[in-house]
């Protein structure tokens, strides 16, 4: 029983990073139904321009909002200079841009920095609370807890409670009407793409500690799972994005923990395939047939 | 190697009977495709063969995923896992029975089955949905060959036994008539069934679902038709690439390796078999260049994440200038634009 | 039509220009492909780049640093030694495509230290039709010691059995009547390593394994710490080594580590750790060459030496030392080899043996043993540093004994290049 605790903790505070991950995906996917294929890679540029930031002032939370920063900046840089001239006849195009994007970001950061794994620092000890012999939680992992549930908080009351959220709704689910009505459409997609590529960076801030170490592929695989969060979840519903990061966090920790590591990448096609099998547009999808 | 996707679809109405009575046979091309690589090997170096060998076999995958992206609008990223399937199963049946073509039938028929399965699920799927499933696929080689590492040998993977080449021919000129004939073959084929009904249904489908379903074309039987042939193209060039390397393991198929497939369609053109062998060209050149260009800098850093770079930038300028792809640039057409 | 003919001429045009580039090499070298009077031109496959590149991308430069430094002095019977160095990304399927390259186009006379167990077992069919010498393969795999399978290929790392049957040992020895448990990378590497581990130790009480692909051993650590293990031998490349201790850290699972010498350069996996490095005190490890900590030692200066002149004092760590002395081994063969070099010479050299190098332990290249070293000796990490204790320890990868061995260091010759 102890180790069901001890992976399901395990699991809940991956499957949280995961969650932060894809609902960076979604926060683009609607606003500009593009799959951004490059968020692994841009909040992989984030960090390390907190690397930097901290290394060069030794203090973790100015490396940490050097990167939101960057984030966000970056995805105003992509949207206004690459994405907004891809032509969207076929939802193909935006996807290889992406990709595109992702060797160019690999590439250059390592010639920058070299492709060697970098430390990088907590702002909290990682090592567990003992609850009744159970190590359980981490100051770490209730940080990453904190962070991901104020970032859904904020956008869940961006997007119901604010004119600017409505707006950034309407302008991509009508975007002609929504023209016709005087909002922004363009302006609207920049700041969608901006807040998605911060939260992405947040989400690359939280789970680099976690593993080997900085290293301009160090978000791929969790890029993979993360999108598999989202796709469970349904592309466009952030509700849908969190549970998703939870199930898969939950379903690798228990998987490795239980079958071995090796059977854990089965185990995510696996739920892929039961999951849009039964529900093709992911468990939380509103609209039935919603084509690309 | 005909020009398999009309640009204007109100214009090909048309001009199509009059079009098509100029095209020439595409058993035409592959008969000259055939001349010129025979010639191509008998004057080449070894090394320049081993690439031309490297072409074919990515032409022989690129030249079904066109078809099946490009004329059907499914995309795939997880052609890398469907090549894995087909180098597996080529390696096992090449190592228990030492016969060449029978190997190569065991490839493509486990990939077609393989095809079929992963076929049915997409045709449920849309968009996105289906990259994250056939994402999900091409993450999954590295784990199934560790998980049933009696069979497939884990991250090692397996040496193949080859016979050597026949008479006098030297090794690398064997594999590039190999890969030629398999890629010749596959798309001469491909070329021969999008002209036909099939072809029309193809892209029926891909350009409006419920219109095609109303003109009584059966759009998930199509659907799935076109994942299995991509899959038998990718299953054959799997087996190709086993030969050229004598060997396969998991990491010869990365998930970097799917994406490029897909990027090398995209730039050539997409839909276009021209395309799709522009597409092989660059996966082999580009690498190269960069690799060169890398060492003549001197700069360790620079080597691999140069090519990284270049094939990057490539891709985005292409897609925002040109997105019909290389294939689609013609010089007729800049001409006519500048007066 | 017109267009698709266009199309490919323009490949064909291409693929002739890529040729006309680089084809100079090789050529006018008499009848022995790399050699001429006064060069030979070596070749090998490394990671440069990708997540493989971290520490290894150190080796070559460092090899391609003492050659500098022997050419400077002249070169070997009049050769300067051109190291070729290929970027594989780790990845088997460039490694074909660059080796080939590294072959047929640029003509190499041997393939050295290529680094990968999976990455270089791909290309040794095709080194073998091309009676390519392959020397001292950069993996402690045991697949590079079949002289009649591969008379050309030839290893140099002790291989994972070796070394896990002298950990076994020390855990048998110093550890007695402790529950041993084993963490392992799910391939060759861990099974070989268990292997040897179990037969000094019988069955361990814990088994888990790891794959790269999957950055998390918490699952692992979780289990190994379930099933009350004193002590976690680890057979893991340097960031799973890091991720590993760190994640018993974390969980409060305070083991003694004894840890493969593939994954226990301090130097590497404490950057990995960054804050949490001081974790890495009193971990066990082995190794078979001097550590760059050993100040005094001759051959650490002599490479330090090297290092700072035609390295461009990159961080002397024990990748570099591991390069140099790749590169020592490798001048030494073609002293052996004499004047008069061919690639069957050479290879006779390396199957003759007796090099006396940096190495703690003899190399075991004979007729009959294409492996390279047969031993190590224990290593603990003390104040940040890996520091040696007892003696080294020598044995086989079958069932033989684990031994004391008790030949005496060398020194380097004096002006640190071997003579004849």
């Amino acid at each position: 029983m102890d180790r069901f605790f001890y992976l399901t903790f395990d699991g809940l505070s991956r499957g949280a990073v995961y969650a932060a991950f894809a609902l960076a995906l979604v926060l683009i996917w609607r606003a500009a139904r593009i799959v951004n294929f490059a968020q692994g890679a841009m909040a992989v540029a984030a960090v390390y321009v907190a690397y930097s930031v901290t290394g060069a002032t030794g203090s973790y939370w100015l490396g940490f909002a050097a990167a939101l920063v960057f984030g966000l900046l970056l995805g105003i840089a992509v949207e206004k200079a690459v994405m907004r001239f891809v032509d969207h006849s076929s939802p193909l195009n935006g996807v290889v841009v992406a990709l595109g994007l992702v060797l160019i970001t690999q590439g250059v950061l390592g010639m920058v920095y070299g492709n060697e794994y970098r430390p990088v620092t907590t702002p909290f000890r990682r090592d567990a609370f003992d609850v009744g012999g159970i190590a359980l939680l981490s100051r770490y992992d209730v940080f990453v807890f904190a962070a991901v549930g104020a970032v859904v908080v904020a956008l869940t009351l961006l997007f119901t409670r604010t004119a600017a959220g409505l707006r950034m709704r309407a302008a991509a689910f009508a975007p002609d009407v929504s023209r016709l009505l005087g909002v922004p459409v363009g302006g609207m997609l920049t700041l969608g793409w901006a807040l998605a590529a911060a939260v992405g960076s947040l989400a690359g801030m939280l789970v680099v500690p976690t593993e080997l170490g900085l290293h301009p592929t160090a978000m791929d695989v969790v890029f993979v799972s993360a999108f598999t969060a989202a796709v469970v979840g349904g592309l466009d519903s952030p509700i849908g994005a969190v549970t998703g990061g939870l199930i898969v966090g939950l379903l690798l920790s228990y998987v490795s923990g239980y079958l071995g590591a090796t059977v854990a990448p089965m185990a995510v096609l696996l739920l892929l395939v039961v999951v849009l099998l039964g529900r093709p547009g992911g468990l939380f999808s509103s609209s039935k047939a919603r084509l690309a | 190697m005909t020009d398999v996707r009309e640009k204007r679809a109100t214009e090909a109405v048309q001009s199509k009977a009059f079009k098509r009575k100029k095209t020439p046979h595409p058993i035409w091309y592959a008969v000259a495709g055939a001349v010129l690589v025979a010639a191509l090997t008998h004057y080449l170096p070894p090394f320049r063969n081993y690439q031309l060998a490297t072409v074919g076999a990515y032409f022989t995958v690129t030249a079904g995923l066109t078809v099946l992206t490009g004329l059907n609008g499914q995309l795939s990223l997880g052609h890398g896992a469907l090549m894995a399937t087909g180098a597996y199963t080529f390696a096992l049946a090449q190592n228990r029975w030492l016969a060449l073509p029978l190997s190569f039938a065991a490839a493509l028929l486990v990939t077609t089955l393989a095809g079929v399965v992963i076929g049915l699920a997409a045709a449920r799927l849309r968009g996105p949905y289906l990259a994250g499933l056939t994402l999900a696929v091409a993450v999954v080689v590295p784990s199934v060959t560790s998980t049933f590492d009696d069979t497939f040998n884990s991250d090692m993977g397996l040496s193949i036994a080859l016979d050597p080449p026949p008479g006098a021919v030297a090794m690398e000129q064997w594999q590039a008539w190999l890969c030629w004939t398999g890629a010749l073959i596959t798309a001469l084929l491909l070329a021969v069934l999008v002209r036909g009904r099939f072809g029309r249904d193809l892209r029926a489908v891909r350009d409006d679902e419920t219109a095609a379903r109303l003109a009584g074309v059966h759009v998930a039987r199509t659907q799935v038709l076109a994942f299995v042939v991509s899959a038998a193209c990718a299953g054959l060039s799997g087996a190709l690439f086993a030969v050229l390397a004598q060997s396969v393991s998991p990491g010869a198929f990365p998930l970097t390796l799917s994406l490029f497939l897909v990027m090398a369609i995209v730039i050539g053109g997409l839909g276009r078999l021209a395309g799709a062998l522009c597409g092989a060209v660059l996966l082999v050149a580009l690498p190269a260049l960069a690799q060169t260009a890398g060492e003549r800098s001197g700069s360790q850093r620079l080597e691999g994440n140069l090519a990284l770079v270049i094939f990057g930038v490539v891709l985005v300028v292409v897609m925002l200038a040109a997105p019909g792809g290389l294939a689609s640039l013609r010089l007729s057409t800049i001409f006519r634009r500048k007066r | 039509m017109k267009r698709t003919t266009a199309v490919f001429l323009a490949v064909l045009l291409f693929a002739g220009a890529c040729e006309g580039s680089s084809s100079k090499s090789g050529s006018g070298g008499g009848s022995v492909p790399g050699v001429t009077d006064s060069e030979v031109v070596v070749g090998t496959h490394m990671p440069l780049t990708g997540p493989a590149a971290a520490g290894y991308a150190k080796i070559s430069p460092a090899t391609k640093a003492y050659f500098d430094f022997v050419n400077a002095g002249g070169g070997i019977h009049g050769r300067k030694i051109t190291y070729q160095v290929k970027d594989d990304a780790y990845n088997p399927a460039t490694t074909q495509q660059v080796v080939r390259e590294l072959v047929l186009q640029d003509k190499v006379f041997a393939i050295l230290n290529g680094l990968g167990t999976a990455t270089h077992s791909g290309v040794l069919d095709f080194l073998k039709t091309n009676r390519v010498p392959d020397l001292f393969v950069a993996s402690g795999s045991r697949t590079w010691n079949q002289p009649d399978k591969y008379p050309q290929t030839f290893g140099f790392n002790p291989d994972y059995t070796v070394e896990g049957k002298i950990l076994g040992s020390y855990v048998k020895q110093n550890l007695a009547g402790k529950r041993a448990c084993f963490l392992g990378q799910d391939d060759d590497f861990g099974r070989d390593s268990l292997a040897g581990i179990e037969k000094i130790l019988g069955p361990v009480a814990a088994e888990q394994s790891y794959v790269t692909s999957s950055p998390n051993v918490g699952p692992q650590m979780g289990a190994l710490k379930a099933a009350g293990c004193e002590v976690v031998l680890l057979a893991t490349i340097p960031g799973f080594t890091a991720l590993s201790i760190g994640t018993a850290a974390k969980i409060g699972f305070k083991p003694q580590f004894v840890v493969s010498n593939v994954g226990a350069d301090p130097a590497t996996v404490s950057k990995a750790l960054g804050a949490a490095a001081p974790l890495l005190e009193g971990v066990v490890s082995a190794n078979y060459l001097p550590l760059t900590t050993d100040a005094p030692n001759p051959w650490i200066q002599l490479f330090k030496k090297v290092n700072d002149q035609y390295n461009g004092g990159a961080e002397f760590d024990n990748n570099v030392v591991y390069g140099m002395s790749v590169a020592y081994l490798f001048v030494q063969s073609l002293q052996a080899a004499g004047r008069d070099l061919t690639r069957d010479g050479i290879t006779a050299a390396v199957r003759r043996n007796g090099f006396q190098g940096p190495g703690l332990v003899p190399l075991r290249f004979s007729d009959k043993d294409h492996s390279g070293y047969g031993g190590q000796q224990l290593t603990r990490i003390e104040g940040g540093k890996a520091v040696f204790f007892g003696q080294a320890w020598t044995t086989d990868d079958a069932d033989g004994a684990v031994q004391p061995y008790t030949g005496q260091p060398v020194t380097p010759p004096q002006n640190g290049i071997p003579a004849a």
